[in-house]
Order: C-alpha cells, then sequence, then structure tokens
C-alpha cells in the first residue's frame, strides 16, 4: 500500500454532494421512463408507434425500453463514480 | 428419443456440473461460508445474482403471467430490473464498504441496538422461508411433468442437491453453482425463443420479434392478437385492465422489494472492492435482462399459439401435449354447451346474436413456459433442456435463500446476539446445522404446500419495501437518523404492511378488490404505501429524540467514500 487508508479525506463533503447529484440526476431519469413513460403516460404515448415495428410505444417502454434504460443507467453512475473516486483521491486502486 | 429420455439425460447432466463445482469450491471458514471470502470477480458475481435472483417465479411463472394479463404483466419485468437501478445507486457500493457479513449485521450495528437487530433478523428470515417454499414447490412440478415421478421424490432430489452444496459449500459454493446454473437457465430459455420467434414472425431476435410481422396473416403480431382478443372477448392485449394507481405502487413495491431483498443484498459482500460492487450491479442486470427482455415475447408467442391451437377447435382433435397436462390438473375443460368443441373465451364474449358465451377452457398459468415447446412442436431435446432450466432456476434461488437463513441464525442471533464467545470451528458447524435445517424445512413446505402459497408472495416484497430499504438507506444518507426512528420506522412500516395484506387475503377475502382497497391499491402494491409510513415516521421520531452517538456520525463517514474497506468493519466489530 502506497497510501495509509486512514489519510484524511478532506473534500469528503465534495465528494458525497457530487454524489448525490449524479444519484439525483439519474434517478429521475429512472422515474421518467418506467413510471412515467411505461405508466402515468402510458395511454397517449400508445398512440404513437415505434417506427417500424408493430409495438405501441408506451407498451414498449413497459416490457422493453425501460430494462434497456435500467442497465444504461448503472454502467454510466460506475463510469462517473471511478472517476469521481480517482479525482478525490478515494478510490481503491493501491488497495 | 423421447421427451423422458431427453430430461434425463440434461437434468442428469446439470445435476453432475453443480455437484462437481460444488466439491471443487467447498468452504474452509466462516468469511468463505457467509460471503466467499470477499474473492468473488465482479462478472461471476454478477452471474451468481442473475442466477440468486430468477426464480422459479421468473423462469417457470413470468411469461405466463404476462401471456395472460398482457400490459398489466408489465409490473413484473420493471418491477424485478428496476429495484437494481436503487441497489447501484443507493444500496450495494456502501454495503460493500461497510463489510458486513448479513443484512441485520448492517441494521444492528448502525443503529446500535440488538431490537433493530433482531427486527431485522425476523423479517430476513420471514422473507426468506416464504421464498423457499415456492421454488421447492417449482421442483416438485417440474419433476413430476417431466420425469413421471411424484412430486414428493422430486422435492427430495432437489432437497438432497441443495443440502450437498449449500451445507458444504456455504456462500462460495452457491456463488460458482449459481454461475453454472444462471448458464444453464439463460441457454434454455432463449433456445424455445428463439426457436418460437422464427417459427411465429421469421425473426431470429425475439426481442424483436414480437414488434414484427405475424407469418401466418401479414400483419404485425401484436395488432393480430389485440383482434383475437377483440373476437374472443378480453381485453386487447397491449392494454391493461389494473388500475393506473395500483400498476404504479405494484412496480414501486416490486422494485424497492427487490432492493430490499437480504439474499440479494448479501451478494454484494462478496466482492473485493467498493468499485466491484457498483458494477457487479450492472452485470447482475445484463444478465437478467437477457431473460426479462425475451420473457414479454415468449408471452405474445405463447398467447397467440395457444388461441390458435385450442380456439374453437374440437376437444377430440386436441394434441398430446393438452392430454398430458390435463392428467396434471393444469388443464381443465368443461363442456358446457356439449358441443365438444372448446370455447376459450374472455368475460366480455358474445355469439353475433348479442347472447353471452360461457368460457369452458381454464389453463394454469405456471404451465404456459413448460408447455410451450410443446404447443409449439419442437424437438424433444428442447423440451428436456426448459425442464433442465426450470430447475436450475429454482435451484440457484432456493440456495442463496437457505444461505441467508443459516447466516441470520449462526451470525446475527448467536454469534452477534445470544452467544457472543462461540468459537469460529462452533459458527460454521452452527451455520451448517442451520443450513441443514432450513433445507428439510423448505422440503417439507414444497411436499406440503400451505395454500396460501401465492398470497404469501406478496408479503415477501411488501415486508422487504416497508422494513429493509427504508432502514438501510437511511443508515447511509442520513447522519442524524438514530436508533429510535429507525425501528420504530421499520415496526410501523411491518404492521401497517402486514395488516393489510392479512385483512384483504385472510381475514376478508371477499372484501379484496377495488372498491374496499384503500386508494384503490392492491394488497400486491401496499408494500409502496408502507415503505413510505417508515420513512415517514423514522424521519419524524429521529427529529425528536436523541442524536446517534459520534462513533456512527464517524462510521457514516467511512462507508460514504470506498477507499479503507477494512477500516470500516473495524470501528464496529
Amino acid at each position: 500500500m502506497t497510501h495509509p487508508p486512514d489519510r484524511p479525506a478532506v473534500s469528503n463533503e465534495g465528494y458525497w454532494r457530487r454524489n448525490l447529484t449524479y444519484v439525483g440526476i439519474l434517478l429521475v431519469i429512472w422515474f421518467a421512463i418506467s413510471y412515467g413513460a411505461g405508466i402515468l403516460f402510458v395511454e397517449p404515448l400508445n398512440r404513437i408507434r415505434l417506427p417500424g415495428t408493430g409495438f405501441p410505444l408506451g407498451f414498449w417502454f413497459a416490457q422493453q425500453g425501460s430494462v434497456y434504460v435500467f442497465v444504461v443507467l448503472i454502467f454510466v453512475y460506475v463510469y462517473l463514480m471511478n472517476r469521481l473516486d480517482r479525482e478525490f483521491g478515494v478510490d481503491e486502486e493501491d488497495e | 428419443m423421447s421427451v423422458t429420455a431427453w430430461t434425463f439425460i440434461l437434468v442428469g447432466l446439470s445435476f453432475a456440473l453443480y455437484i462437481g463445482v460444488a466439491v471443487w469450491s467447498r468452504a474452509h471458514s466462516t468469511s468463505e461460508f457467509y460471503v466467499a471470502g470477499t474473492g468473488v470477480s465482479p462478472l461471476a458475481n454478477g452471474m451468481a445474482t442473475a442466477a440468486d435472483w430468477m426464480s422459479a417465479a421468473s423462469f417457470i411463472s413470468m411469461a405466463g403471467i404476462i401471456s395472460f394479463q398482457g400490459y398489466d404483466g408489465s409490473v413484473y419485468l420493471m418491477g424485478w430490473t428496476g429495484g437494481y437501478v436503487l441497489l447501484a445507486l443507493l444500496l450495494a457500493p456502501y454495503l460493500r464498504k461497510f463489510g458486513a457479513y448479513t443484512v441485520p449485521d448492517f441494521v444492528g450495528d448502525r443503529y446500535y441496538s440488538q431490537t433493530a437487530r433482531i427486527v431485522a433478523v425476523v423479517c430476513a428470515i420471514f422473507v426468506s422461508f416464504t421464498y423457499v417454499a415456492g421454488q421447492m414447490r417449482g421442483v416438485g412440478i417440474v419433476f413430476s411433468r417431466f420425469l413421471e415421478v411424484p412430486v414428493e421424490i422430486g422435492v427430495f432430489i432437489g432437497m438432497g442437491i441443495v443440502f450437498f452444496y449449500a451445507v458444504l459449500g456455504g456462500m462460495k459454493g452457491i456463488t460458482y453453482t449459481q454461475v453454472a446454473q444462471y448458464c444453464v437457465l439463460i441457454f434454455a430459455y432463449l433456445v424455445p425463443a428463439i426457436f418460437l420467434s422464427l417459427l411465429i414472425t421469421g425473426n431470429a431476435i425475439p426481442q424483436l420479434g414480437f414488434g414484427g410481422v405475424d407469418q401466418t396473416s401479414g400483419a404485425f403480431l401484436l395488432d393480430r392478437l389485440n383482434d383475437l382478443h377483440g373476437e374472443l372477448g378480453f381485453t386487447a392485449y397491449t392494454s391493461g385492465a389494473k388500475s393506473t394507481i395500483d400498476i404504479f405502487f405494484i412496480t414501486a413495491a416490486l422494485m424497492v422489494g427487490t432492493a430490499g431483498l437480504p439474499h440479494v443484498i448479501i451478494r454484494f459482500y462478496t466482492v473485493p472492492r467498493v468499485r466491484d460492487a457498483r458494477i457487479s450491479v450492472g452485470w447482475a442486470l445484463i444478465f437478467i435482462a437477457m431473460l426479462y427482455t425475451a420473457a414479454p415475447a415468449v408471452a405474445v408467442f405463447a398467447r397467440t399459439n395457444l388461441l390458435r391451437t385450442v380456439s374453437e377447435q374440437p376437444y377430440s382433435e386436441m394434441p398430446e401435449w393438452f392430454t398430458t397436462w390435463e392428467g396434471t390438473g393444469l388443464i381443465s375443460f368443461d363442456d358446457r354447451n356439449g358441443d365438444g368443441v372448446i370455447q376459450y373465451v374472455g368475460p366480455d364474449a358474445q355469439t353475433a346474436a348479442g347472447a353471452p358465451i360461457e368460457n369452458e377452457l381454464t389453463i394454469d398459468r405456471d404451465i404456459m413456459v413448460l408447455a410451450n415447446p410443446e404447443i409449439s412442436g419442437l424437438p424433444n431435446w428442447v423440451i428436456g433442456l426448459v425442464a433442465a432450466g426450470g430447475l436450475a432456476a429454482a435451484l440457484s434461488t432456493a440456495a442463496g435463500l437457505l444461505l441467508v437463513i443459516s447466516s441470520a441464525v449462526s451470525h446475527d442471533l448467536l454469534k452477534r446476539g445470544f452467544r457472543p464467545g462461540i468459537t469460529e470451528q462452533g459458527e460454521l458447524i452452527a451455520a451448517r446445522v442451520s443450513a441443514g435445517f432450513a433445507v428439510v424445512v423448505a422440503g417439507y413446505l414444497g411436499i406440503n404446500p400451505p395454500g396460501f402459497v401465492a398470497e404469501v408472495v406478496a408479503f415477501a416484497f411488501g415486508l422487504a419495501a416497508a422494513s429493509f430499504f427504508p432502514a438501510i438507506i437511511l443508515g447511509i444518507f442520513s447522519k442524524r437518523m438514530n436508533r429510535e426512528g429507525a425501528v420504530l420506522g421499520m415496526v410501523a412500516g411491518i404492521t401497517f404492511t402486514a395488516a393489510y395484506i392479512v385483512y384483504f387475503k385472510f381475514i376478508n377475502p371477499g372484501a379484496n378488490n377495488a372498491e374496499s382497497w384503500w386508494f384503490g391499491i392492491s394488497p400486491e402494491g401496499i408494500g409502496t404505501l408502507g415503505m413510505l409510513l417508515n420513512f415517514a415516521i423514522a424521519l419524524t421520531v429521529s427529529r425528536f429524540t436523541p442524536p446517534p452517538p459520534p462513533q456512527i456520525a464517524h462510521l457514516v463517514n467511512l462507508i460514504r467514500v470506498p477507499r479503507g474497506a477494512r477500516e470500516a468493519h473495524e470501528i464496529t466489530g
């Protein structure tokens, strides 16, 4: 280990605020796609077809699209947090 | 070769594989038994989590339920995947940093309270037993239908296999068998899905196929299915019968319940680092999504095939699978108008003259996935493969649940509760004995299922949503949250949710309809309200009671950053 694990974490407040911002934004998208497009606005969206397919759009979001978006959201969060960890020097590279 | 011969071969081979993996990976210490020595790679953990999570319900029942409910079935698709976003963003990295063995460990330490620990242990055991009974039942059904052995023998064989690798291998054995089981179950699910998609739509990718054109009629498959539903008096497939508020609350309860289920949460204790915990949630969801995006396609294919095969066809000309399933009691035909033709119709069905038509066919929705290959006339080996896949799904989930029960007894109740002086060896023996005991109880419940297995599933998710989820979230995101708030919040959430479900499912089932429900929320969705109540009470009570001791604030600071994983646990340990 090159750094002692108990090195004072001076900038933890800033780290935590940035983390909360990321989580907040991603959860808004999470809610909008599943509860928004898949449930609350499913009927108006069902009047539109996913182009070139037989899928009513709201139905597609509820049974397909939301799952794909969930996967993307997690990987975006992983990317953002790994970058943030390095920026604030709280990553685990040397453990 | 016959279906039975293929099934024996494929199930036998898969069981041999699981046993081989279990012998190779047996556990030698409590750390290996509880959390696989925290040495699991994120990719392997993702696969293991996927197998752990996808139970007999996902593999056998889900596509069938969607097939019968159409759009309303979306609650399971969104509910059982969306929870992983919550896990990745709000729970998994912090719980890994905390570095405990069990969920009650975190609750007990963060809230410096044995009461909180005991409440958590009781919830964990209840939720897990509810679940495991359903898995053993699934094992029994697959055995009795495909291997033509009595349900009891099937359950015994399943118990024997799980006993072998859960008791010997602990988390380490379970993890690597689950990796093997994931491979078996996803292969077994996708092969028939691809066959069906090619057969019906000419597209090899089921996820695209069910939005494509039906080969028989030349119209879009979903349009064709909606038309068929209209003709037969069912609700249109792509729109639902449930109210929007109920769909909303059920989806939320399933999502939050997923994120609060102990057997899922403990999987993220098994990886080496915090960033591995984050990414293994992502891998897990990719592996889960492979099945969950195929399931609605399978549902549409199954529905179309079923309607085309049985509707308005003479009973005497039904294919062999129809009579075989009749033998199990899961399909029944009652020729009410005595014309020898099957009328399979919805509640709104009418003749051209406007007279109502009576439905004559009852089909258990659990058989749709298992019967699908036969209905479509797929080769016999595909049918055997589906049986092996169903068993993999049931056994992998059962093993994960048994580990939660065993660690709740040996670790939370003995080591951290009543017998703190127990040795490492003693704790390991206690863990194995309680895992063994749990297997036997689960087997008993599988052979003699309480009539209310389906009902209590609502309990499992509702209770996980209304108890663990708020307690853990607040423990991480609020430094001010104290013992009093957390305990009262959990107790209020559980009591409210349990009372609502017990009232509508057991005390007054006659009133279980949308008019009597509060705000139109069904018992399946009430966990969401229980969760909100838990949050509200915890936040209010904590403002009027003393703040937690200073070392708790320090602990919360530590779990919020990835660096220094070893240190966090030592503060409390």
